[in-house]
């Protein structure tokens, strides 16, 4: 579960009132629903309110809280490390996101704390390589991806390291109709909870609650079609 | 790159280890004797680290590429070492300088990144009291690895802009965005770090 307790972000929190810039204006908001979509114009705050969950971005008022497995509330400004290993985070740019030469060693990069032992690690992470249909690609450069199979590989490390929340900024933006299809199926067929801020309403329509922001405020929030008819009620 | 060789087998901290002892061969060699055994085992020095390169698979056009990278600064060094000091010991240095780029390119030929990483991470562990952080040190070589084809990435597509507007001859465009491209890659590469929680232990 994810807590937004009047959490706002602005660009010069020390000044007041009108003269404060919000990005992010107070946000109450409690996220328990297992697929979540975030959709909203360019520069709207979708990956600022993204961003929040995994503590990327901190609240300059208010807090951000988001549970662990045992349900006690982790706050995103003091539990920092542990927030983030509770929620995993996908870019919209996969290339940044993949920290090593190779495919395998990226995921296993992700496995180093349970895995000391290198044998293991490897092991390990070609057997999330595996579960992902990546495994043939194990020795490749991650340089040489196709974009589809390096968000794929984005996705498969970051859930190498067990989260229990997923967050996902524009994950198919940069993706083919085919890529953005299966990586679209391949998250909201996810057992973790997942936050997902997107353009695409083909994948939005499939989550079970949507939020609709615009201008730092969310402005509609509920059943995907509602939200989504009623953004297209603004464009 | 993948293979079995002798080097690809030996483990790494040998092989870094080989390297640095290497180095400091060619060095104390240079400073220590006379210019012709000086010169002598800086040729020695270079047969060595060809064949080093050879065992481990790095021939032809990838061995012509490390020697044209090599060229470059080569042909610099040797220019300044034949003023100050004449033609033979511009040709020690330089052999001594070559074999060692051939040397090192032969270890990350035959070394995958992450068993690079965990023989620095496991070779600073004693370094560890002296407030050394092993893990982020192998973080920092992992991130100069993956840098490398990023940036000849990034510098081919910013050649590739400045062409299409017809500004090739301007260095202007194409140092700036190539600038700027790289320094948002760096803050992208730190973004995706913190939110994957690498360095919070």
């Amino acid at each position: 579960m994810i807590e937004f307790d009047g959490a706002e972000v602005a660009l010069d929190p020390d000044r007041t009132g009108d003269e404060q810039v919000r990005i992010l204006h107070p946000l109450d908001l409690v996220l328990a629903e297992r697929r979540i979509a975030v959709i909203g114009p360019n520069g709207s705050g979708k990956s600022t309110l993204a961003r929040l969950v995994n503590g990327l971005v901190l609240p300059t008022a208010g807090a951000v809280r988001v549970h662990d497995a045992a349900g006690s509330p982790l706050d995103t400004i003091d539990d920092g490390a542990q927030v983030r290993r509770r929620v995993g985070f996908v870019f919209t740019q996969p290339a940044a996101q993949l920290v090593m030469p190779t495919v395998l060693e990226d995921v296993a990069l992700s496995l180093r704390r349970e895995h000391r032992r290198r044998a293991e690690r490897d092991a390990a992470a070609l057997a999330v390589l595996e579960r992902f249909g990546l495994a043939a690609l194990a020795d490749r450069s991650v340089h040489t991806l196709s974009g589809g199979q390096q968000q794929l590989l984005a996705i498969a490390s970051v859930l190498a390291a067990g989260p229990g929340i997923l967050v996902a900024d524009e994950p198919t933006t940069l993706l083919d109709l085919r890529n953005a299809r299966r990586i679209g199926e391949l998250l909201l067929g996810l057992d973790q909870q997942l936050v997902v801020a997107t353009h695409d309403l083909e994948l939005a329509a499939q989550c079970d609650r949507a939020l609709l922001v615009e201008g730092g405020r969310v402005i509609a929030d509920g059943d995907p079609a509602d939200v989504i008819a009623r953004y297209r009620a603004t464009v | 790159m993948p293979g079995s060789s002798p080097l690809h087998r030996l483990s790494p901290g040998v092989k870094l280890l080989a390297l640095a002892v290497f180095a400091v061969g060619i060095v104390a060699t240079q400073q220590a004797l006379a210019p012709i055994p000086a010169l002598v085992c800086g040729l020695a020095a270079l047969a060595l680290g060809l064949l080093a390169a050879v065992i481990a698979g790095l021939r032809g056009r990838r061995l012509l590429r490390v020697a044209l990278g090599f060229a470059v600064v080569g042909v610099l060094v040797f220019a300044f070492q034949a003023w100050q000091h004449g033609p033979m010991r511009a040709l020690t240095v330089t052999s001594g300088l070559f074999a060692l780029v051939i040397a090192a390119s032969a270890v990350t030929a035959s070394t995958r990144a992450e068993e690079m990483v965990d023989a620095i991470t496991r070779g600073l562990r004693p370094f560890r009291r002296f407030g050394v952080d092993p893990d982020r040190v192998g973080l920092a070589f992992s991130l100069a690895f993956r840098a490398l084809p990023e940036a000849f990435r990034i510098a081919a597509e910013s050649r590739d802009a400045a062409r299409a507007r017809g500004l090739s001859r301007n260095p202007r465009a194409y140092a700036t965005p190539l600038v700027i491209r790289m320094v948002a890659h760096a803050r992208a590469t730190g973004a995706a770090m913190q939110a994957r929680g690498l360095g919070d232990d």
